[in-house]
């Protein structure tokens, strides 16, 4: 692993049967896993690049467990790395040698679905698929739906503010929770919001959200829940070049429509995808665009016209306008299998999550052709267009020397490049340890420490999934000192009242 | 007594840093339209930020708007409704309930007080449309989070930490929001003389629907105003407000109407904003008086239960929005604050707001919803992370 994580504790390393002990007589039974052998299963997350034991696997079925464990190990000094169901693509729940994996998959029950107040509470293990399923029966659903959503937990969620293909429309995971409970790292037990909206004070459900298991462990979560769309139907649009997909993405905003969905792909990922699948793409453009349109069948009657104007008016090539909820379906299997496809023609490939204002796609297309060439790296991309969020697939093989370097550095060149035309470095995968060390590229030293001081005010000894999220870890105490130089009197000139 | 009116960031860094070596206290105000909320400032000094003012970046098809923290909500209202765009949530004017003028407020106070509107079911509150910030500690550190775009998870979202803390944690001084299509056209429909608990029940049959209603309002018998009594007449009213592209509007209009129709008399309102609007900005209850006025938030199917106990211990006045999850209350007297957050806890928890009351009751109610112990010191923690010497807005939030 070329990759700097804390030094770990000798003293925690020397007492890791103690310590497995101890926990036993928190949770009992086959809660707790320290043979290296079954703890093999939790050594790595969705960025399989990274691997590393934990100290010990403990597995709570309890809040109340969940808090002794936690109050235990600070009491203790011993970190604590949270995992859900370990689909993260950016080493959020990377292992620690001398950390605690705290692992919420027993948290999997639903406790309460409320139609009226439109809302469900679930532990954090549930899967965000779970709670579209448990729903259905009356017509309901859970809005995000990041692609590893059979998987993915809905506690993963929070920590990451999962996205999804439909956030320009229905919001991230931010926008969709409605409270949790949580424990803090001195085992207090403290919920946020609830059925209701809105904070008292502080919004800290805004900053629990996407906080990437470094200021506390989620132990239930109330989410709302959405009446199904009545129907849905999608076009599929292919262009000559980028821009003109991308100005027809812009004109259909500028009408005043927000659809459901909006994906794209380039050129690469479309061979991939076809290749794999058939799903009938043309196999003549630059840019293949669907656009799905969901609501009131009335509506989508209405607009699907004018979003075939716009279509036209920008030079597409090819319009098909989905007749059936097959043709539908059929359209989306081959963007849904773009991941896999790509997986075929290469021995493996890395993908990336940065977001860019949608009028530079056309540059940074152009510019990651370019690094293309220089790394000797072919890369796909699929974009989801109608938000700006670009997932570039960097193909590379493993097994040839010095490669996956080779991909990580055009990975991180394109990611400095989405910042540079107004971007950012992570639009749903989160920082992780991924792009840990990219952090400076977008923020100044005082803002990573105003983040890191918010991090002291949940957990002061860095205890929490150390070494994800900042590049450098300072100590509260230090990041806490404030120099007041003699008080001058500002800007003097302008007149005061 | 020393107010700055910077207009430059660099001047906002210079201020705090001032108001920190001369230990000296600021209250952080734009047009000051809602200084009436929240414990009456403690300051001798103060940081006006309307002349931090302008629009810095508007890019319709990007669907992104970035101004200084002082800018005119309604001059960005304005511009964004030449382009038939708009902020989805909707802002609520504090202006007459506070005995202030209509219309005005900055949007760096939109942020502070999370504002929103009727349309929060559906679309969220300004902390969900809010997409990046520049502010000043009360270290005096000028700070970024976020950026312009939508998705975005680098890094603490720092803020929607910034989203309603009424100027305790820093001094906004230029934010970047989304904005969103304004609707084609709107309509609502009014079911007349329902009782409070019928009310909630065909709000929470209308939101359960696929009619995607994007706002649910009950005004019981006496609630009303002058141009509410004009456009609708007297009489308990329930209003649910459907917008989007024609078509749809009528399509989901008739759906609603199947679906409520054995439950009350029914009516279209056509042009329905002005409706809205009073609803949103709680016209009702701006009567030029002191009187105590609550915001609640808790779970819509228990705000009526709530309001019917609350009644028969004091004299209030109530209506609702949000499918009954924000209950507007007016007390005939005392604001009875220990009693209505018992209730609230009793009926499913939630919280409330004073938002509205002379300032001796200010100063001696807690305004802001007391928090259990361990979540108050995490607040007290993450207030001293920003503000350690506590220099911002001191005692405002409590």
């Amino acid at each position: 692993m070329s990759l700097a994580m804390p030094q770990p504790d000798a003293a925690v390393l020397a007492k890791r049967a103690e310590i497995a002990a101890d926990l036993r007589t928190i949770v009992p039974g086959e809660g707790v896993v320290e043979a290296p052998n079954e703890m093999r299963v939790f050594e790595t997350d969705g960025l399989t690049a990274y691997r590393q034991l934990p100290l010990v696997v403990v597995l709570p079925e309890t809040t109340q467990q969940v808090s002794r464990i936690l109050r235990y190990c600070n009491e203790r000094n011993i970190r604590v790395v949270p995992r859900g169901s370990g689909t993260s693509l950016s080493g959020g729940a990377l292992p620690l040698a001398d950390a605690v994996l705290l692992v919420m998959s027993r948290f999997n029950r639903i406790l309460d679905i409320d139609y009226v107040n439109r809302c469900v509470i679930a532990q954090p293990g549930v899967t965000n698929l779970g709670i579209s399923q448990a729903v259905e029966e009356e017509r309901f659903y859970y809005a995000p739906d990041p692609s590893s959503q059979i998987a993915c937990s809905i506690g993963g969620n929070v920590a990451e503010n999962s996205g999804g293909v439909h956030c320009l429309k229905y919001g991230l995971t931010a926008n969709n929770v409605l409270g949790v409970e949580m424990v803090l790292i001195t085992g207090e037990v403290i919920r946020l919001g609830g059925k209701h909206l809105d904070s008292e004070g502080y919004d800290l459900l805004g900053v629990m959200t996407g906080s990437e298991g470094l200021l506390g462990v989620v132990t239930e979560v109330t989410v709302r829940i959405l009446q199904r769309p009545e129907a849905a139907r999608a076009l599929l649009l292919g262009f000559p070049s980028s821009e003109q997909a991308g100005q027809c993405v812009a004109e259909i905003i500028g009408a005043g429509i927000i659809p459901g969905g909006m994906e794209m792909m380039d050129e690469p990922a479309i061979h991939a995808a076809e290749d794999f699948v058939q799903a009938g793409y043309p196999l003549d453009v630059e840019a293949l665009l669907i656009v799905e349109l969901d609501g009131p069948g009335p509506e989508i009657e209405h607009l699907i016209g004018q979003v075939e104007a716009i279509a036209t008016d920008n030079g597409s090539t090819t319009c098909r306008i989905s007749q059936s909820e097959e043709e539908r379906l059929a359209f989306w299997a081959g963007r849904k299998a773009a991941f896999p496809a790509v997986g075929r023609i290469s021995p493996d490939y890395y993908c990336m999550d940065g977001t860019i204002p949608r009028k530079e796609l056309p540059r940074v297309l152009a510019g990651m052709r370019e690094m293309s060439e220089r790394y000797g790296l072919r890369v796909a991309n699929v974009f989801h267009a109608g938000d700006g969020n670009l997932h570039p697939l960097i193909l590379y093989d493993a097994n040839i020397p010095g490669e996956l370097a080779k991909a990580e550095s055009f990975g991180n060149d394109i990611l400095r490049l989405c910042v540079e035309v107004g971007g950012v470095l992570t639009g749903e995968h989160g920082v992780g340890v991924e792009k840990r060390d990219l952090m400076p590229v977008m923020f100044s030293q005082v803002d990573l420490d105003q983040q890191m001081r918010v991090k002291c005010a949940f957990d002061p000894n860095h205890l929490l999934n150390p070494g994800k999220v900042f590049p450098q870890l300072r100590r509260c105490a230090e990041l806490g000192r404030m120099h007041i130089h003699a008080g001058k009197m500002p800007f003097p000139d302008i007149p005061r009242f | 007594m020393t107010t700055f009116t910077p207009t430059a960031d660099e001047d906002v860094v210079a201020s705090v840093q001032w108001a920190l070596a001369e230990n000296a206290p600021l209250e952080i105000m734009g047009e000051g339209s809602k200084r009436g909320i929240g414990r009456p400032a403690q300051t001798e000094h103060a940081i006006n930020l309307s002349a931090l003012s302008g629009i810095t970046l508007y890019e319709p098809e990007e669907l992104v708007l970035s101004a200084r923290a002082g800018t005119p909500l309604a001059k960005i209202e304005e511009l964004l409704k030449r382009n038939r765009q708009q902020l989805a949530f909707e802002p609520m004017d504090y202006g007459p309930l506070l005995e202030q003028p209509a219309g005005r407020g900055t949007i760096g106070g939109v942020l502070a007080g999370n504002l929103a509107g009727p349309r929060r079911l559906k679309a969220g509150a300004a902390r969900d449309h809010v997409l990046g910030v520049s502010v000043v500690s009360g270290r005096g550190e000028l700070f970024k989070s976020g950026g312009r775009v939508v998705k975005n998870v680098t890094g603490y979202d720092l803020s929607k930490v910034m989203a309603g803390s009424w100027g305790t944690l820093g001094v906004l001084t230029s934010l970047t929001f989304k904005v969103l299509p304004a609707p084609e056209m709107e309509a609502t429909l009014l079911v007349r003389g329902l009782s409070e608990g019928d009310a909630a029940a065909a709000m929470a049959l209308a939101m359960g629907s696929s009619a995607e209603v994007s706002s649910a309002a009950h005004l019981p018998e006496g609630i009303s105003t002058p141009t509410l009594n004009v456009l609708l007449g007297s009489g308990p009213k329930t209003l649910l407000r459907l917008e989007g592209f024609g078509p749809s509007v009528a399509y989901r209009f008739d759906l609603l109407h199947r679906l409520l129709r054995d439950g009350g008399v029914i009516e279209r309102i056509d042009d329905s904003t002005a409706v809205w609007a009073e609803i949103r900005d709680c016209a009702p209850f701006a009567d030029n008086t002191d009187r105590p006025v609550w915001r609640v938030s808790m779970a819509p199917s228990e705000a009526y239960k709530m309001v019917a106990e609350l009644r028969m211990h004091a004299g209030a006045a109530a209506f609702y929005d949000w499918q009954g999850g924000l209950v507007w209350l007016r007390m005939e007297a005392e604001p009875e604050a220990e009693g209505i957050r018992a209730l609230v806890a009793h009926f499913g928890g939630g919280h409330a707001t004073l938002v509205r009351a002379s300032p001796s009751v200010r100063a001696s109610t807690p305004v802001f919803q007391p928090q259990p112990p361990a979540l108050a010191a995490l607040s007290a923690r993450l207030k001293e992370q920003f503000d350690p010497n506590g220099i911002l807005n001191p005692g405002r939030m409590g």
